[in-house]
Order: structure tokens, then sequence, then C-alpha cells
């Protein structure tokens, strides 16, 4: 699993990567109420705002990690913002890209990278 | 965070584990771990404890202080019986409101409570137009202890408070030194507010959240909950530009204080403001229930249909409300609508969602009338 900065991490699964928030950024923001999704089959281009999350006080924005395309959104979010917060790591995902290209993936932090940068 | 007021509860604050952020000048809790979300329903469902130490509180001395605040306020001040509260605010010339406020008689004197980014100015409104003693009181907490479960929690310490019912307000003597404690709040639950000494303040915090019906409550949940009760917050709700009828609250304004009323007008803007009980207003204070699940936030424009151009109006308070679960606003509209039912469309990120304008409050109020 990779990390960027503004606290997402990427899985690759097959020639796709999963994309969520840290357990860390879950609990910044607080409870979620409402997760606003991309269009399925949308080019986005690294910063992009993909994602709108809205907390009780606030909306965030949950920017594209890298160039590629969405190709799949968690739908369940819809009904279950909660799942954000209660497994943001798993059931909390907010969508699945196809990278630009597949090597930026590297480029990223690792896990302990990561756990040192938000201590 | 430089340069910030604390509260003499800061200590226990951060005992307790709380995100502090800078909030009218002074360093405050916005929650604590339970979080917005259960702190709210906990509120609701038990008590729960609030400081509002950053809020002012002022003490009018002089036989003619009623009628001298009279002067700055739409609100029967006079007639007011010893040992009751009622809701107020300072105009201005303009019918706009300068300070939502808290008036309480207490025989030889008033006890006003403002709010706190308001305080420093209104205070200085009070010492420059009233000819009365203006005390600016230092050296006392401002506790609220809100929910359900506050006359069961409060009692043991104060046996007395289950005498109170809503807006009474009392002195009396504890362990905890000399308690002002009024029946009211800012969460539309029964509850009350004490106002302790500095030295003691922590202690009475801590004997409090002892009870396990008691969490501490932080900014956060005060804004949802107050905003579920449909209750305006200063600088967003209301402000220098709104004027009272505007916001709905005409209920404030008694019969003495109207148009052949015994004290008709004499405050700052009376004409325009007694003007609109005759001519009506051109935009009103609604509620606003988004019909999706987007929360429609402070800001948000609202317009009469998918594609109008112009605006009809803007919300000025919206969150999601944990108790009714789902989002919830408060917004001015133009008066053509205002009424219930109307649907209208709020701009979210560039797309416009319906939104239906609704009676206030979103949840029923529990106060001990």
């Amino acid at each position: 699993m990779k990390f960027t900065e503004e606290h997402e991490w990427l899985r690759a699964e097959g020639d796709l990567v999963v994309v969520g928030i840290t357990k860390y950024a879950a609990e910044q923001l607080g409870d979620v109420v409402f997760v606003e999704l991309p269009d399925a089959d949308t080019d986005v281009s690294k910063g992009d705002d993909v994602v709108v999350i809205e907390s009780v006080k606030v909306a965030s924005d949950i920017l594209a990690p890298l160039d590629g395309t969405i190709v799949e959104v968690n739908e369940k979010l819809g009904d279950e913002p909660a799942l954000v917060n209660s497994d943001p790591l798993d059931a909390g995902w907010f969508f699945k890209m196809k990278l630009k290209d597949a090597s930026e993936l590297d480029s990223l932090m690792d896990e302990t990278a990561y756990n040192a940068m938000i201590a | 965070m430089e340069n910030l007021k604390t509260t003499a509860l800061h200590e226990l604050h951060l005992n307790l584990g709380a995100k502090m952020v800078p909030f009218a000048g002074y360093e405050m809790p916005v929650q604590y771990p339970a979080g917005v979300m259960k702190e709210h329903l906990h509120t609701r469902a038990k008590a729960g404890l609030f400081d509002v130490s950053h809020m002012g509180q002022v003490l009018l001395h002089g036989d003619d202080a009623a009628l001298q605040l009279e002067t700055l306020v739409p609100v029967d001040v006079a007639n007011l019986p010893e040992g009751r509260q009622r809701y107020g605010f300072f105009t201005n010339e303009n019918g706009g409101i300068l300070d939502d406020i808290m008036i309480a008689n207490r025989g030889d004197h008033l006890f006003v409570v403002v709010n706190a980014a308001c305080k420093d100015a209104d205070i200085a409104h009070m010492e420059k137009n009233l000819q009365c003693k203006v005390e600016t009181i230092s050296g006392r907490s401002l506790l609220a202890l809100q929910g359900p479960a506050s006359e069961a929690v409060l009692s043991q310490i104060v046996p007395d408070v289950k005498d109170m019912r809503f807006m009474d307000v009392r002195i009396v003597n504890s362990s905890f030194g000399t308690l002002w404690i009024s029946r009211s709040g800012y969460t539309g639950e029964d509850g009350f507010e004490i106002s302790v000494e500095d030295s003691q303040a922590i202690k009475l915090a801590e004997e409090l959240l002892a009870s396990e019906d008691v969490l501490p409550i932080g900014l956060g949940a005060r804004d949802s909950l107050r905003l579920e009760a449909g209750l305006c917050l200063y600088g967003n709700d209301i402000d220098e530009t709104t004027s009272p009828l505007e916001a709905g609250l005409q209920w404030a304004i008694q019969k003495s204080r109207r148009k052949d009323g015994a004290r008709a007008g004499g405050f700052p803007g009376a004409e325009h403001i007694l003007g609109q009980f005759d001519n009506g207003v051109k935009r009103q204070r609604v509620g606003l229930q988004p019909e999706g699940r987007a929360p429609m936030r402070a800001g948000t424009k609202l317009f009469a249909s998918e594609n109008d151009e112009t605006a009809i109006g803007e919300v000025t308070s919206g969150a999601f409300g944990p108790t009714v679960e789902r989002p919830v606003s408060m917004a001015y509209v133009s008066a053509d609508h205002s009424d219930t039912d109307t649907v209208v469309f709020g701009d979210v990120r560039g797309k416009r969602l319906p939104a239906r304008i609704c009676t206030l409050p979103f949840t029923p109020l529990n106060f001990k009338r």
C-alpha cells in the first residue's frame, strides 16, 4: 500500500489502484455524513478535486493522487458515508482508477514513510 | 495559538483531550474525543457540559437601569419580573441587530449576558449610552449544563434548581461558592447556565462531569444543537444588516414597545423596525431542508429554479443534524419564496440541488415551562 501527503492510500488491484483516505485522516475529519463521488470514466490529473467529504461541521476535498481515469466508485458510501470512519482502509474506499503511468505509484510514500510524516 | 485568551477551564479541556481552536479571540474546545456526533446525541439524550466562559457577563446598576436599557433594546425590560430572564438584542439606527443578549432582573440590578465576539463593542455601547453604572464582570466563568438529565445532576449540588422553570434566574450559595443560575441555554433542551467564580470553575465542572450522564461538549456540537433548535447564531443568521422581523424575532418585541404600546419605540432603528410590523419584510429567515444528503452550508446561494440566474436567497447556517439524521439549514429568502413547502434550489459546488422551505425548529424544544 502507498500513501500521499494528502492522507490518501492507494492499493494495487490487478491493473487498477483502489483509493481511500487513511485512518489518521478519517479521525481528523470526524464523523463523515456525506460523500460526493465523481462519475465513473472520468479522466483526472494529479491534484484535481475528485471527491467531496462532508463531516458534521466541514466539507473537505479529496484530490486525485496521480494522473489517470476513474473507472469505478464506491456507491455504498451514498447510503453509508460513515464507512469512511468505521473502515477507512477497506469498505470505506472511494474510487478505483487506471493510472496513466503505473510506475508513478512507486514514487509515493510507503507505510513507514507515511507513519513518520504523521508522527 | 498565540495571542489567544484562555478560560479558567483551559487545563481541564486539555486534560479531557479536547481539540482546541481559536474562537472569538479565545482558545476553545471544538470537540472532545467522543466527537461532534456523539456529543450532540448525548446532550439530547442525557446531559452535556459546555464551557461558555468566553461570553460577556455584565451588571447594570441603578433604579432606572431597566428603563435605561430599553433605550438600546426593543424589549420590555421594565416589566420583567424579578428572578426572570428574557431574550433581547441591541439594535442599530438602520434597524439591524448589533448583538443578541440575555437580560435578567435580579432585583436591584440587571444581569446581561452578551456574545463573546461582540462583548467589547457591547460594553462600550452600554457605557456610552446608558446613564447607569455598567459593571463588567471578570473573575467568573460560565458553564452550561444542557439536556434532559440536567435537573437531576445539578440538583445534587443545588437542590433548589428543581423549583426553577424555564428562564428563571437565581443566586444561590453552594459548596462551590456563590452561583448565578438560570434555567436556559442554547440547545433547545432543558438545562441551566451557571456563572461560577473562576477559582471554583474546574471543581464544579469536574463534579458535574463525575455523573455518568454528563459528557463535556465542544463548540462543534453546540453549533449543530442550536441549529436543529432553530436558534440564531450572531454573525451568521443575524447581524447588523438583518432586522428582527426579517429574522422572525418579533416575539421578542413585547407589545409595550410596539406602536401604541405603553413605551412604544425609543430604541435605535425603532421607526424602521416598528414600520415592518405594518408593512411586512422583503426577506425572511426560514428553515431549509435539503432533499438530498448533501449539506447546504452558510453562503450557499438559493434560486427559484434550476436555471434562474438571480438568487432569491442565501443559506446562513447549514450542517448535518445528528438528531434528525439529515442535513438542515437556515436561510434568508425573499418573502415571495418563504412559504413553507416552497422548493428552492441551492448551488452546491456548481450543482443546483433541491431544498424545501420548512418551519423551525427541526427538533422539538424541550423546555420546562
